[in-house]
């Protein structure tokens, strides 16, 4: 029998190690191997040991799906009303400001144009560290303006999803952005112009049910939650616990929700091969 | 559900603290009407139409051929229950997948037939279960604003009751939409949204404040076209006479719609959604 024991379960290392460390190892949270950053990196933030997907900001992503990190931006100059002037614990317009000066952006979308293997397409990124890349007025109107942009000029558009939803310090404004964002789809279809839309992690809510699933192709990252509701949301209604895997992309996938599951890793290149096959 | 024990409370007591919360239990009222009210009263020869061809038939969405004042007319509409037995059989007026599925067949039908259609929206919401999900709610609902928008026919929609985000948006892309004066319509329910900023779902009288989802509100915020009136004290009082006021405005909006081609309903419906949303350029 040993003379001490540890009374509250496991040590909690992860924060006082990262300081030490000064931001150079990193944990996974999914096999809890530590890694060393620059590792991590060079491996587009997926973990060298057990494949997780780390989260990704905007700029990473355009960075990786773009050509050389070359692209133009365009409609970044557009930012929130605050509508219906929404407080909350904190007012949102402190909340907008809070989460521009996070990001460097007005708000949750990058819009550029640059090209993927040689091949010129729209790319609209949202950004997750943007108030949970939530889609009000704002998010909505640079989306549909991208989806226009690529029907006029004729390029493939791919969005990029990473969102809990509509934003609801926007109220129905927010929720009327997914008609108007689906009916400049609509027209995109009749047009012709492949969309690519890229699901990432976590996609859910309005986006989901939205633009996001309107893809003539929609493929997703792996383990990436995807749904309508929010898992909390399903198990206050049921009353049990949801499944392992319930929700992630592989569950989509079997489901027949998504066209692929593509690794980051490969990622450019299946969207090359495919917009090949439907433009070239 | 959450509905029914919000109803509990006296309407006038709240009222006077939050106008807004006195919507939102008019619009859950258990005697306030619901589609089937509406379409009894306005509708002659109502043949309904089952399935989506795929999974099954959802009853909480109910849609039908039917006359109504002179013309052929689809109606869509979600269908909330009444007593116990038939909450459950509507499943409280929360659609799945198969229920959006069958409104757009039946849409798409009244369109290859050039009919108009009405939808009737009334609903807390999509139905957040397992189920729904594996059969793809959120696909079943981009689905339909998708085609929706492209509908080659005139596309009226009155939300009559709740108007509960995703759920009724999927039936709710039309060339003309109305509120009934005491509906109302939100991007989330107010207990929900109330449990997310106040950490508390009994806060939902301030968080239907802060919502802003009366019919005064959206028309204000230029995001419906009309409101059709109610009898005094709701609809709920006197639903003959709050069906009345529906037909008057209805076959107002239809005619207004009646002389446009496919491409003028469609462009039409495009440029009222396309500007739907303000922002600093």
């Amino acid at each position: 029998m040993a003379w001490f024991k540890r009374e509250s379960g496991e040590l909690d290392t992860s924060g006082e190690k990262k300081v030490r460390t000064e931001g150079l190892w990193v944990k996974c949270e999914s096999c809890r191997q530590i890694i060393w950053k620059k590792d991590l990196e060079d491996n587009m933030n997926v973990c060298p040991k057990c494949d997780k997907h780390f989260r990704i900001d905007a700029r990473t992503r355009l960075a990786q799906l773009l050509d050389d990190n070359q692209y133009e931006t365009f409609d970044g100059n557009i930012s929130s009303t605050d509508p219906l002037k929404f407080v909350d614990l904190m007012p949102y317009s402190s909340r907008l400001k809070q989460a521009q000066k996070d990001t460097g952006l007005k708000d949750a979308i990058i819009n550029s144009q640059g090209k993927l293997l040689g091949r010129p397409v729209v790319a609209s990124v949202m950004e997750y560290a943007f108030i949970g890349g939530s889609m009000g007025a704002v998010v909505g109107e640079a989306i549909t303006r991208a989806v226009e942009r690529a029907a006029d000029t004729r390029m493939p558009l791919i969005i990029v999803s990473a969102s809990g939803g509509a934003r609801m310090m926007e109220g129905v404004i927010s929720l009327m952005q997914l008609a108007k964002i689906s009916a400049a789809l609509a027209r995109l279809d009749e047009a012709k112009v492949p969309f690519i839309s890229l699901l990432t992690d976590p996609t859910t809510g309005g986006v989901t049910a939205s633009f996001a699933m309107l893809g003539d192709l929609n493929i997703a990252e792996p383990g990436a939650l995807i749904g309508f509701a929010g898992p909390r949301v399903i198990e206050q209604t049921i009353r049990q616990k949801l499944p392992e895997g319930f929700q992630r992309s592989e569950f989509l996938l079997k489901h027949g929700m998504l066209d692929a599951v593509v690794p980051r890793l490969e990622m450019k290149a299946y969207i090359s091969t495919a917009l090949k096959f439907f433009v070239d | 559900m959450d509905s029914d024990a919000n109803v509990a409370v006296p309407v006038e007591e709240a009222a006077e603290a939050h106008p807004a919360w006195r919507r939102v239990q008019l619009a859950r009222h258990p005697k306030r009407p619901h589609s089937l009210d509406y379409i009894q009263r306005l509708v002659t020869d109502f043949q309904e139409i089952h399935g989506d061809r795929n999974f099954g038939d959802d009853p909480a969405i109910v849609a039908g051929l039917g006359q109504f004042e002179g013309r052929a007319v689809m109606w869509v509409a979600e269908q909330k229950g009444r007593d116990t037995k038939q909450k459950l059989y509507r499943n409280f007026g929360m659609p799945k997948p198969e229920g959006y599925r069958k409104a757009l067949r039946a849409m798409q039908l009244a369109a290859k037939f050039g009919r108009p259609i009405i939808t009737l929206l009334d609903t807390p919401g999509a139905y957040p279960g397992i189920d729904a999900e594996e059969r793809g709610q959120a696909e079943a609902i981009a689905r339909n604003l998708r085609e929706m928008a492209r509908l080659p026919v005139p596309v009226v929609v009155v939300c009559i009751g709740e108007g509960g985000s995703g759920g009724a948006l999927a039936l709710g892309v039309g060339n003309t939409v109305l509120m009934l004066e005491n509906a109302v319509y939100s991007v989330i329910s107010p207990e929900s949204c109330a449990s997310i900023i106040y950490r508390d779902s009994g806060k939902a009288e301030q968080a239907a404040a802060a919502l802003r989802l009366a019919a005064e509100d959206l028309l204000s915020l230029g995001l419906i076209d009309g409101i059709v009136p109610e009898p005094p004290g709701g609809a709920q009082e006197d639903p003959a006479a709050a069906a009345e006021f529906l037909r008057g405005h209805l076959v107002l909006r239809l005619d207004e719609l009646a002389g446009m081609s496919g491409d003028q309903l469609v462009n039409h419906r495009y440029a009222k959604f396309r500007k739907m949303g303000n922002f600093f350029a």
